[in-house]
């Protein structure tokens, strides 16, 4: 016939695409490990893949072949052997494939007693994951500090996390959302853990360099499960330090007269046609980077979060608006419903709530 | 149980290739399901019997063990009556057939009739299917326990009344002996649920 | 069989007795009508459930913004989640029940399964149960809560389309079981004189397996769906977190359900190819006795790997150990079936006709979902790999390049038989080749964007990710799916209205299906064969010469004749039986109970949820529908 090489022809082109696509820069790539946890498992899959891909060559090769070499040809007796097998061949293609798998599995089990554990290590950082339908409160009890939807670490050590998902009960706000499962993964970081009502679960991760790790909610959790994000700032050990002192450090009064005063008191009390007796942003929320288990995310030094919305939007003044005007149009379901807020009052708002965390420059 | 149409060999042929009967043969493959069925009931039990918030009613308080013996007599000696039902038909004799078989659904009445009088008293004790997962895991265990029981006290007194009727012959045996074994089997539960759930601490 | 001497009879409807027409339909006992009515439903929902994928595609053919999406996510999670639903429960499982009613029967040399009636219940309740979950359409909504209804989102979940979910897939699950039985019952006990078990074809062992994995595996998702209702119209507390109730539970039970139900869907498929293979090849299957007990170990081994659906949950290294281990076992006897596949085809004579290009097709593609099912094995790999797109193409690798393949080449394999016609072989490559790239352009690409990060179920996704080519080029795919059905359906109208008429054996094929016209006579075989080897009509054809080639046998030997000893039918009750013809056949007569009953279920089902009313009435319609079934005279 033609080359023998002929039957891996059909063979080229997946595998050329499947190079092609191991891109390693991608910002949540699981191939682009940038912590221990994620490169441990990186060094893992990589060689089971390729085992994989030998094992996919060898064995499409061989039917590729077969389905050509062995085709009937016109004028051909067409009456082949009737071999009903062959006991020893039957034997080796079992023991075979045994082996690889017992031998892939040394290196698995080991890796899962080693992600398994919590390192001992005096820098550990714990940190406290609630999730949420559909946002993530980090709280860090020995620092005494809360926050919402990006987890700040410092980078070259062990953060802790202990992780549960919570609804606490809310008084004086129509709540909707339940206590559901959900999924904690920063592809880069670290493999994924749920997040169980009901339940503590447990991780470690680390980021080996400063910078923005993305992440996203990976178990089903309802009508804005697909906006559900997170991202992880990682500090240098002095900018850690210093972002933690900020966040305990109460929220600056903005100078009286101004837009943003004017604002700090519409958070306090709001009044629109929809709620005429009034009402306050601090029935769910609070800007005090202290106090955790409230309604909605923490809103401390919200003038420095990169995104609103839990990940899923640019925290820019224009969307904040449009956020304030009506959140549901924005991320369908959240608790947090149109307040019929005015243009003006919005306005204030926005100005207060971008210049929480602007005063020291950062 | 549904008639079995499946004489379509010629009658020169055995009826079937294990020489089992058709109907036999599908009701040990029903009562393996279902053994799958309560072993998933009971699981969810022991997981969750303990799970009863602060302060809350526990089976252990509301259990009354003697009374359940009693009750749990009564079902297996409805087995006993299930066996000589069987065995009047097997020697073709129609009267103590019908007798056996209103004695074993009497027998399982009363059981039921005592399932009924202790949910009752566990409710009055607040102890219920919403008061605690526990609640929840043991009444529906043993819900759908009485309810198999339930189903086959039906089929006892249909077949009885079909007997007196004169519609159940000899040849419809195996109608029989396939509810035995159903009522041996909801039986034989019964005795697991009594040893795990209410005897077992 | 004897006749019941009963002493007096009340008036009594009469059995229907038309076996031809409109309405025969509704009352048929008949396997074969029986498996064409699955078949034709599962490929209606096939259409629905496709639709549902090119949905979810054009949401993500390229990125957007959570306003700018096409679907917006509350339709979105209906859809995913239906498509989910329908294609495991409403489209694969049927088509296997398709397959088993039509040809298990043939296949053993039987006249009809062992309880005709419970047969056609089966089917009417699939139909409803698959009806009644579409309902909530009109009634507040699809189910939207995924495939698989994760907990506590399915239990406290407002409104009716979780219950509609649960109550639905109830009254499905009682008709795979109840087929189960019938099933079990038919491939043990009505076997034709000669055929012992190891005398089956594969397709036989392999049905045989699942309703055993039926039988086991559907209890316990009845318990959890109990639960699951329970909580939702009772207020039970069996998967509120608040109350102490565990969602992992769910799970737990789900996935002891799900993972055999992986098994439930793949192995027919398998049991096809194994006819196929051979048949196109011209040999015997390499190494049938390892097929067979690898199919085994698969079901028993089946039961125990489920938690490699839950390594994310935290369990604990012990448990994920356990299952990881156990799971690179149950690869083993998947993989080595490739090897024999591939040993019937080596030195085989092979023609690439379209059943036998979608079996080669399923080999391939199987390949390729068993490796990365293989790197899901990988526990830590699986941190990473599960809930996203890598576990997507996985499982739509074996699902789709696999059990759909293979559906496929029985299809087209068996179509001589159940429609009596030939289709245009032409056509039938175009389709292959077509579904072949299409699905490779759907599916490949979902591996790579998993390991980019891409998680599952979520209704757009943004830009700046790096995920813009492949999702593209995988919407692309998904429309290259749908018109290669397209190609399927016109060939399929063209065969039916006037393809090429079929004889008894037009593929010089192995088995006794292959015995009798195409298609079968209502009683099947005019007497019911003797059977002497495994692939008992190849050796009625052909002997082996000292090489072990075959040699045609001389005496007539193929064809419609049943061979080997006669067998008198000796029934001399016919009365009324009007199908009987001048051989005196007892065939069940049909009956309308089974489709009474089966309506009772759905209106049960309703009760639960609205009213009281339906409750009643649809537990009397089930017991009248019992009731006239074990009252109804057999002749």
């Amino acid at each position: 016939m033609r080359s023998p090489l002929r039957p891996l022809l059909p063979l080229v082109v997946p595998l050329a695409l499947l190079l092609a696509a191991c891109r390693d820069d991608l910002p949540a790539s699981t191939l682009n490990p940038a912590g221990p946890q994620a490169r441990e498992i990186d060094n893992l899959f990589r060689p089971v893949f390729w085992i994989a891909v030998g094992v996919f060559v060898v064995v499409e090769a061989l039917i590729v072949f077969a389905v050509f070499r062995f085709r009937r040809r016109p004028g051909d007796a067409a009456n082949p052997v009737q071999v009903h097998g062959n006991t020893r061949l039957e034997i080796i293609w079992t023991a075979i494939p045994a082996i690889i798998l017992a031998v892939i599995a040394v290196p698995t089990v080991r890796t899962i007693f080693a992600l398994a554990e919590t390192p001992e290590d005096p820098n550990l950082v714990n940190v406290r994951v609630i999730g949420h339908q559909w946002w993530w409160e980090f709280q860090y009890p020995e620092l005494g500090i809360v926050t919402a939807n990006e987890i700040h670490l410092p980078v070259d050590q062990p953060v802790h996390l202990e992780m549960t998902s919570e609804e606490p009960a809310a008084s004086g706000v129509d709540k909707n959302a339940i206590p559901v499962a959900h999924s904690f993964w920063i592809p880069r970081l670290a493999g994924k853990q749920d997040v169980l009502p009901g339940r503590t679960t447990r991780m470690t991760i680390q980021a080996e360099d400063p910078g923005i790790y993305l992440g996203q909610c990976a178990e089903f959790c309802g009508l804005s499960h697909a906006n559900m994000r997170l991202r992880a700032i990682a500090h240098t050990e002095q900018d850690f330090d210093a972002w933690v002192r900020s966040m305990r450090s109460p929220a600056p009064e903005p100078a009286e007269g101004t837009l943003e005063a004017e604002g700090a008191e519409l958070f306090q009390r709001f009044v629109t046609p929809e709620y005429p007796d009034g009402f306050s942003c601090l029935a769910c929320h609070t800007v005090d980077g202290t106090v955790g288990d409230q309604v909605g995310p923490n809103l401390a030094r919200y003038g420095e979060r990169e995104t609103l919305g839990a990940g899923v939007f640019d925290n820019t003044e224009a969307n904040l608006r449009r956020w304030l005007r009506d959140p549901r149009a924005m991320k369908p379901g959240v608790v947090m419903p149109d307040y019929g807020l005015s243009e003006e009052q919005i306005d204030a708002l926005v100005a207060y709530l971008m210049s929480l965390g602007a005063e020291d420059g950062q | 149980m549904a008639t079995s149409d499946a004489h379509l060999g010629s009658a020169d042929h055995p009826a079937t290739a294990t020489g089992l009967d058709n109907r036999k043969l599908a009701m040990w493959a029903f009562l393996g399901s279902e053994c799958l069925f309560f072993g998933a009931l009971i699981s969810t039990f022991l997981l969750y019997r303990e799970r009863v918030p602060e302060g809350g009613v526990r089976p252990e308080d509301v259990y009354d063990i003697p009374f359940t013996s009693v009750s749990s007599f009564v079902l297996l000696m409805s087995s006993l009556t299930m066996v000589l039902a069987l065995a009047a038909i097997q020697r073709g004799d129609h009267r103590q057939l019908r007798i056996w078989l209103v004695a074993t659904a009497g027998l399982g009445m009363v059981f039921i009739a005592g399932q009924i009088f202790e949910f009752t008293a566990f409710i009055e004790h607040g102890f219920t299917m919403r008061s605690s997962v526990s609640g929840s895991a043991f009444f529906v265990l043993t819900g759908f326990h009485g309810a198999h029981v339930t189903v086959g006290i039906l089929m006892l007194l249909v077949m009885a009344m079909f007997s007196a009727a004169g519609r159940l012959t000899q040849e419809h045996t195996m109608r029989i002996e396939m509810l035995g074994l159903y009522w041996h089997f909801v039986d034989i539960v019964w005795v697991v649920i009594f040893t795990l759930v209410y005897l077992i601490p | 069989m004897a006749v019941v001497a009963a002493p007096t009879r009340r008036p009594w409807p009469r059995r229907p007795s038309a076996t031809t027409g409109f309405s025969s339909w509704f009352t048929t006992v008949d396997h074969k009508k029986i498996g064409i009515l699955y078949g034709v439903t599962a490929f209606f929902f096939f259409l629905v459930g496709g639709v549902e994928a090119l949905l979810i595609r054009i949401n993500l053919a390229a990125p957007t913004t959570p306003e700018g999406a096409l679907i917006d996510a509350d339709t979105y999670n209906q859809i995913f989640t239906m498509h989910g639903v329908t294609m495991v429960f409403f489209v694969v499982m049927p088509l296997g029940a398709a397959f088993f009613n039509y040809f298990i029967p043939l296949m053993i040399g039987a006249r009809d399964v062992a309880f005709p009636r419970l047969n056609a219940f089966s089917y009417w309740v699939f139909l409803l149960g698959g009806l009644f979950v579409y309902s909530g359409i009109f009634l507040g909504g699809l189910p939207d809560g995924g495939w698989f209804a994760y907990a506590p989102l399915s239990s406290m979940e407002p409104g009716a389309r979780m219950t509609f979910y649960a109550i639905g897939l109830q009254i499905a699950g009682v008709a795979s079981l109840v087929a189960a039985v019938n099933f079990i019952v038919t491939i043990l006990n009505l076997r034709a004189p000669g055929m012992s078990l190891m005398r089956m074809p594969v397709f036989v062992w392999m049905t045989l397996v699942v309703q055993f994995l039926l039988l086991f595996s559907l209890p316990i998702l009845a318990i959890g769906l109990f639960q699951l209702t329970f909580d939702r119209a009772f207020s039970s507390l069996f998967f509120n977190p608040t109350a102490g109730g565990d969602p992992v539970l769910w799970q737990h039970l789900f996935w002891l359900f799900g993972h055999p139900e992986v098994y439930i869907l793949i192995l027919p498929a398998m049991g096809i190819v194994s006819e196929v293979l051979p048949v196109f090849s011209r040999k015997p299957l390499f190494g049938y006795a390892a097929i067979v007990f690898a199919g085994v170990a698969i079901g028993f081994i089946g039961f125990g790997v489920w938690a490699h659906h839950m390594f994310a949950v935290g369990l604990g290294a012990i448990a994920n150990t356990a299952f990881g281990v156990s799971t690179m076992i149950i690869a083993v006897p998947t993989g080595i079936k490739i090897f024999n596949w591939l040993g019937t085809m080596w030195r085989g004579a092979l023609t690439l006709t379209t059943p036998m290009l979608f079996a080669i097709g399923f080999v391939t593609m199987f390949v390729i979902g068993g490796l990365s099912g293989v790197t899901h094995a990988v526990v830590p790999a699986d941190y990473q790999q599960t809930d996203t797109y890598y576990v997507v193409a996985h499982f739509h690798y074996v699902l789709f390049g696999g059990a759909i393949f293979g559906l496929f080449s029985g299809i087209y394999y068996w179509w001589p038989k159940f429609s009596g016609r030939m289709f245009n072989e032409r056509l039938g490559k175009l389709h292959f080749w077509i579904m072949l790239i299409g699905f490779n352009l759907t599916f490949g690409p979902m591996h790579i964007l998993g390991l980019q990060g891409m998680p599952r179920r979520q209704y757009f996704f943004s830009e700046g990710l790096g995920w813009d080519l492949w999702n593209m080029v995988s919407t692309i795919g998904a429309f290259t799916i749908a018109v290669s059905v397209l190609v399927f359906m016109f060939n399929a109208v063209r065969s039916l209205a006037a393809g090429e008429r079929a004889t008894a054996d037009p593929w010089d094929a192995r088995t006794l299906e292959w015995t009798i016209p195409s298609p079968p006579p209502p009683h099947n075989f005019d007497e019911i064969p003797t059977v002497h080897a495994r692939d008992e009509l190849w050796h009625r054809k052909y002997s082996e010469d000292r090489q072990g080639r075959p040699i045609p046998v001389v005496a007539g030997a193929a064809g419609e004749a049943a061979h080997g000893e006669a067998h008198g039918e000796a029934h001399d009750d016919g009365t009324g039986d009007e199908h009987a013809g001048q051989h005196g056949f007892h065939l069940p007569l049909p009956s309308y109970w089974p489709l009474v009953a089966a309506i009772g279920l759905p209106l049960i089902g309703y009760g639960l949820m609205f009213h009281w009313v339906f409750l009643a009435a649809g537990t009397a319609t089930l017991l009248a529908g019992l009731y006239g079934w074990m009252l109804e005279p057999l002749e």
